[in-house]
């Protein structure tokens, strides 16, 4: 089957919508996708036709909610090849996620003294949830150094783990810089010590098949609004036992299974992580969502990506003065660079007018842009829908910019 | 030297401009003009709050009666260093009862620059005018 771009982009209709006057590329899927008008067209048939609260009506509407939402968590498990539907938590996002995963599992085992292990890759929200847990439990956070073309350096990996090493929180695809981190092996390596893993999958699971099992991860997490789906959304995988013997991190309605002041018995899993009414409309759009990519197929996707990815490299590399940030042999659709002489802000204004919306700064890693001792990069990042014609107006783009700053 | 003109001047001069290419390049000049930032003065107090580029402002109040603000200002970034430019002489040469009484995103709107005075845009500018108008309502209780 070939790849038909065009068509994909007709599922988007924002893409048809000028910025400034000028075709839009929009090459900032890394911060969020934009949403085919399956997404949007289930989300309003849903609030126009057959919305109730869901898990607690038996009338049609609630009956009907209910089934379309749980039907989404099989949607999930698909998706991530859990063993079971109801390893799949529904949060807000990845970083609810995360802090779910420090806050009750971490509170529950980790002691003082146990080391915990992220990479300088890591987003700000696979590191700050830990140095809270930190400060709370007095547990010791090492951090897994990067080699100059900004991969894991495994050495230094397997010098950190050791038997003080309890728990291990990497990310999968780097939001900064793209590169494509070997979670399974470091996973494989984590488990030799009996550490636990989390993989921050955000910005893999919008890009390549993700099958948690051959993983092996303990945890996983992402959110829906990167994989084309709905804002408010967003999983925590966990193997089951795991999540059985966690304790319920935040209380309220849908999480117990009976309540008098004097005690509480908890739901089952999944609902027992799930307090309150969950965002019914985003799980229900992740789940047109997921249909819709899968649908596409991620065969498809990675080639198509692959092929678009290095197109990019290659035109940004003949750019005088431009300097690539991440240039690991593993990358998926995500290119950081720095032009000498043009702030990325200033960059990012001057694309914006011609109608490329980039990212500017330090895309939430800080610790990144202080390994390579910049302020902050200009981000491109590709989705389904970009072609070469996203990519040549970006190069377009920043040849004015030199043109207007030299 | 930016001292020579007037924000009067610059709305007029911008007023010329029909294409974005011509305005920014104005707005790059501007900043241009700013004369250096003083090395001493770049502490984390007189940073702007921003996340993609940094802005660092220093005010001065005269010993004029009534006092008047003055100030030196900088970024890092190029455009945002011409917006600082000319968010100072909105501010420039007026007391704080005047400051308080600016509408600053009319001026910018008036420009065509008033996109960058939201808060969203993250350049600082936001956070710059507000830190001016806080200090321009401290000054006009104490006075």
């Amino acid at each position: 089957m070939t790849y038909d771009v065009e068509k994909i982009r007709s599922d988007f209709p924002i893409l048809s919508e000028k910025v400034h006057g000028k075709r839009l590329a929009f090459l900032d899927t890394g911060a969020s996708a934009q949403k085919p008008s399956v997404v949007t067209d289930t989300i309003a048939s849903l609030y126009n036709k057959t919305y109730a609260n869901i898990h607690r009506g038996v009338y049609k509407f609630s009956q009907h909610s209910t089934d379309a939402y749980e039907a989404v968590r099989e949607k999930v498990r698909g998706l991530l090849n859990a063993k079971f539907s109801h390893e799949c938590i529904f949060v807000r996002g990845a970083t609810e996620g995360i802090n779910l995963v420090a806050q009750s599992y971490g509170r529950a085992f980790l002691n003082e003294g146990d080391e915990v292990i992220l990479t300088t890759l890591e987003h700000h929200s696979n590191i700050v949830p830990w140095q809270m847990l930190r400060d709370e439990k007095n547990i010791v956070i090492k951090v897994v150094p990067i080699t100059d073309d900004g991969q894991v350096d495994m050495d230094a990996y397997k010098k950190l783990l050791s038997p003080r090493t309890k728990f291990v929180s990497i990310i999968h695809v780097s939001n900064a810089i793209g590169t494509i981190v070997p979670v399974k092996e470091m996973t494989a390596l984590a488990h030799e010590v009996g550490a636990k893993v989390l993989i921050d999958g955000c910005q893999a699971v919008p890009h390549m098949a993700v099958d948690v099992q051959d993983l092996d991860a303990d945890f996983y997490v992402f959110s829906g609004h990167k994989i084309y789906g709905p804002t408010g959304i967003g999983v925590v995988y966990g193997k089951e036992e795991l999540l059985n013997a966690m304790p319920p991190w935040q209380g309220g309605g849908d999480m117990i299974a009976s309540v008098t002041f004097e005690e509480t018995i908890y739901n089952e899993l999944p609902h027992k992580f799930e307090a309150g009414t969950p965002d019914i409309a985003g799980g229900i759009g992740l789940g047109a969502a997921i249909d819709y990519v899968l649908d596409i197929g991620f065969d498809e996707i990675e080639a198509y990506e692959e092929e678009l990815l290095a197109y990019a490299t290659k035109e940004l590399t003949s750019i005088n003065s431009l300097r690539i940030i991440g240039t690991a042999k593993e990358k998926a659709g995500i290119i950081s660079f720095v032009l000498e002489g043009i702030h990325p802000h200033d960059l990012g204004t001057i694309l914006d007018q011609e109608g490329v919306a980039i990212r500017t700064g330090h895309h939430c890693t800080q610790p990144i842009m202080d390994r390579y001792e910049v302020h902050g990069t200009s981000r491109a990042s590709l989705g389904i829908y970009n072609t070469k014609q996203d990519i040549d107006q970006l190069v377009a783009g920043i040849r004015k910019a030199q043109s207007i700053f030299g | 030297m930016i001292d020579d003109l007037t924000i009067e001047d610059v709305i007029e001069t911008f007023s010329l401009f029909d294409d974005w290419e011509d305005k920014y390049r104005y707005v790059i000049e501007l900043g241009r003009m700013l004369p250096p930032f003083p090395e001493g003065a770049r502490t984390d107090e007189n940073k702007v709050r921003g996340c993609t580029s940094q802005v660092w402002i220093l005010p001065h109040l005269s010993d004029e009666n009534p006092p008047r603000f003055y100030f030196d200002g900088d970024s890092d970034a190029h455009i945002v260093k011409g917006l600082v430019a000319i968010t100072m002489l909105i501010y420039s040469g007026k007391t704080p009862k005047e400051a308080i009484e600016i509408d600053a995103r009319a001026i910018l709107d008036q420009i065509g620059l008033s996109e960058h005075l939201t808060p969203s845009r993250s350049n600082g500018l936001f956070s710059m005018v507000t830190r001016i108008r806080e200090m321009a309502t401290e000054a006009n209780e104490q006075a």
